[in-house]
């Protein structure tokens, strides 16, 4: 596997079950439409454009990449069949590695920031409360000190939903009563992880769909009054993105962003049938990592976003 | 970042003036710009591909009207065209049966526990049913309390297993409760699923073999983008449902998934949930979604709504009213509900041709008239009657009354005065007095 050594089989084996619907379905159509022919020409590329918007990829991020491959088609004027493929790969992988996304190499937060708070974001339904469980789960087995914070008071029964995650994984959780404010919330759980000297600290929010613009400044202070406690927190956003969401996504990502300054991605059920291009167009507008990806619903099925290895695994 | 298609219609077909029909090479350019928007909207790549062919032999040879141009011909095949493939009718649900026995089934997180409570509460409220909700999710954590929490808000009885992992036993026992306790309808929540996880899907088709529902909702995000074709196709497949719901549509997404999976798998969809409130559902209104997936200003979807919702003689006696400077804060607050009964305020000026370009980058809030409301509610009769009493002391009792301030009445006072001077205006066509009033509500 050479420079993927570092990945266990075992999580190798995890995404490749988790896309191989992807592969199948629609990259394995690339091949089909690259098979038999020594050049590209036009079929080639309007079938390239096919592949990459059933994957979600969207028309706008579909044209570059299309646009990159007939530059660097004219200018190398000749290109078999496997060039092609390669090039395809190295222009994703290219798109995604401009914006950092899969630099991680670990659950690690960074030196120096204790506790690092982490804070959630997402329209409703995306995973976001998952997320967290299993991200819990992860930094916790790396030997860190985890604070969950149940700041979605609104949703019926999300506060006892992190509580069992809190209990299945062994970490605490500070919650309020439904209804509560979760700013409020918020606060009592960065505090707590302060005197409890928690390494990580994880603040879940309500699920909220970004065109509702007074749930929108809800979040913003959330944000601020956290910094009461804590000058810079929260030091990352995670902003999560559910794979079978089509091109709305890339409008979450806006909204959200201009919010609360998004500054990481998780993208959740890549076990299913959505191809995950969404990833590739948000790295392309948006200057933001992708950090996490969920492929199951049990804690260990949440890993660290590799581009490569994600590449590599849609092009197997 | 959608530019409507409307004004990309109508800038493609500019070359096409003094044209007397439209013509294959003429038609070429916009119908790639119709596809392309189907795209952006998440409308499958085939289906948009289909779609266009459609349209463009619809399109061919036909007349260019002196009345209509081009572009406004061509988005009206498009309109037409789209509706069509949605489902000219509304599809109501099926409620045959004693009890009658509905199964909601979908992915993880598309909003199936949040719309069976709705549903729940709907049928109860609006078809005056006695209805038991089923919690069937024993996977999600916590999924079992949220049904619960909802049966409560919505005042519907909820049942519940504890400890059984086991979803058909548990179907099974509520039918024979619910027939116990005479209730009319049993809604039984899933849990979610991926198409693709043969034990889930093989689990929900035992459901349905053991209870045999009367009636099967798929329920969608209408967020999904390319892959609601293949998810909507699967779970055809195995439980061959009669309905589609589609969620989280107060979001704003085109919602193109609805015209892949009612292409795909030709069935009507019969809900829409439109907001986390229990009361955030309605019927599905095909033309509707046809606009909204097209992004299109239509001014005659506009005329069609506003004679929906206005009652002629109302709108006479409210002429003369406003011609004789009568209008008051009782007429304000009906004009009010008359406009959110038509729905999103932004979609509904974007209608209005011109104001769609000038609305493209504003926000209006959907309660924005909330605070509004609000604040005529606090008033007296006499008060709402004549605006003229509404002295200082006045105010502040109607500034305590709706949790407002004496700033907002003031304000509301104000806009008032203007509205029913722009009103007076209307007539002579005041478009640029409307949209410094949208604005002015906006900020508040």
């Amino acid at each position: 596997m050479g420079i993927f050594s570092f990945f266990s089989k075992d999580k190798k084996q995890d995404l490749d079950k988790g896309l191989e619907k992807t592969r199948s379905s629609v990259f394995g159509k690339l091949s089909k439409a690259i098979a038999g022919k020594s050049k590209v020409d036009d079929e080639v590329l309007d079938q390239l454009e096919e592949i990459l918007v059933t994957s979600d990829v969207g028309v706008h991020t579909t044209l570059k990449i299309i646009e990159r491959i007939e530059a660097r088609v004219a200018r190398d004027k000749y290109l078999g069949t496997s060039e092609l493929n390669s090039i395809l790969k190295e222009e994703i992988v290219e798109l995604l590695q401009e914006n950092n996304s899969g630099d991680g190499t670990d659950f690690d937060i960074p030196a120096g920031i204790k506790p690092y708070v982490i804070m959630v974001v997402g329209v409703n339904g995306v995973g976001k409360t998952t997320t967290i469980g299993k991200l819990a789960y992860n930094f916790k087995k790396a030997g860190k000190k985890v604070v969950l914070g149940a700041a979605d008071t609104f949703r019926a029964a999300a506060v006892d939903q992190l509580k069992i995650w809190g209990q299945r994984v062994d970490v605490p959780v500070v919650a309020q009563t439904m209804g509560s404010d979760p700013a409020s919330v918020a606060f009592d759980t960065v505090k707590s992880a302060v005197s409890q000297q928690a390494d990580v600290v994880i603040i879940d929010t309500a699920g909220r769909l970004h065109n509702k613009i007074n749930l929108m400044k809800e979040l913003t202070k959330i944000k601020t009054v956290m910094q009461k406690v804590i000058a810079d927190a929260p030091h990352e956003i995670l902003l999560v993105l559910d794979a079978s969401t089509g091109q709305n996504a890339i409008e979450q990502a806006r909204q959200f962003t201009a919010a609360t300054e998004v500054n990481a991605l998780a993208l959740t059920k890549l076990d299913g049938t959505a191809k995950g291009g969404v990833v590739i167009g948000i790295s392309d507008q948006f200057k933001i990592p992708v950090k996490y990806i969920g492929i199951g619903e049990r804690m260990e099925d949440l890993q660290l976003f590799d581009r490569k290895l994600f590449v590599e695994s849609l092009f197997d | 970042m959608f530019e409507g298609l409307s004004e990309k219609l109508e800038r493609s077909f500019k070359m096409l003036k003094g044209q007397g029909h439209i013509s294959e090479i003429n038609v070429a350019e916009t119908l790639k710009e119709v596809r392309k928007a189907l795209i952006d909207a998440d409308v499958s790549f085939k289906i948009a591909k289909d779609f266009t062919n459609t349209v463009k032999e619809k399109a061919l040879g036909q007349k260019i009207l002196t009345a209509v141009s081009p572009g406004q011909l061509m988005v009206k095949i498009v309109h037409d065209e789209l509706a069509e493939l949605m489902g000219g009718e509304q599809t109501e649900i099926n409620l045959k049966g004693n009890p009658s026995i509905i199964l909601i089934a979908g992915l993880q997180g598309s909003g199936k526990t949040t719309f069976s409570a709705k549903l729940a509460n709907y049928l109860k409220s609006k078809k005056g049913k006695q209805v038991l909700l089923v919690a069937g999710d024993v996977y999600r954590p916590a999924a079992i309390d949220q049904l619960k929490v909802l049966g409560e808000q919505v005042g519907v009885e909820v049942f519940t297993e504890d400890g059984s992992k086991d979803p058909v036993g548990i179907a099974k026992k509520a039918i024979a409760h619910a027939k116990q306790s005479a209730k009319n309808v049993v809604i039984i929540d899933t849990a979610g699923r991926l198409a693709i996880d043969e034990l889930m899907m093989n689990e929900i088709a035992a459901i349905k073999k053991n209870v045999d529902p009367h009636e099967i909702l798929f329920v969608v995000d209408s967020m999904t983008g390319q892959d609601a074709v293949n998810t909507a196709k699967a779970f055809n497949d195995r439980l061959d449902f009669h309905g589609v719901v589609l969620t989280k549509l107060d979001g704003d997404t085109r919602g193109g998934a609805a015209l892949s999976i009612r292409s795909v798998v030709d069935k009507p969809i019969k809900f829409v949930g439109i907001g986390e409130k229990m009361d955030a559902l309605d019927v599905f209104y095909p033309s509707r979604m046809a606009d909204r997936i097209l992004g299109m200003g239509d001014i005659v979807s506009l005329v069609e709504k506003a004679q929906e919702q206005f009652d002629a003689e109302e709108a006479r006696k409210l002429q003369r009213k406003i011609a004789k400077n009568e209008f008051n804060f009782n007429d304000f607050l009906k004009q009010i509900q008359q406009i959110k009964k038509m729905g999103n305020i932004k979609d509904l000026a974007g209608m209005i041709p011109g104001m769609g370009k000038a609305l493209k980058d504003t926000e209006i809030e959907d309660d924005a008239f909330k605070g509004i409301e609000a604040i005529i509610y606090s008033m007296t009769p006499a008060e709402r009657e004549d605006p003229k009493l509404l002295n200082g002391s006045r105010r502040k009792r109607i500034a305590m009354g709706s949790g407002t301030s004496i700033v907002e009445v003031n304000r509301l006072v104000k806009q008032f005065s203007e509205t029913s001077k722009m009103m007076r205006m209307m007539t002579g066509g005041g478009g640029q007095k409307m949209m410094r009033m949208m604005n002015q509500m906006r900020r508040r």
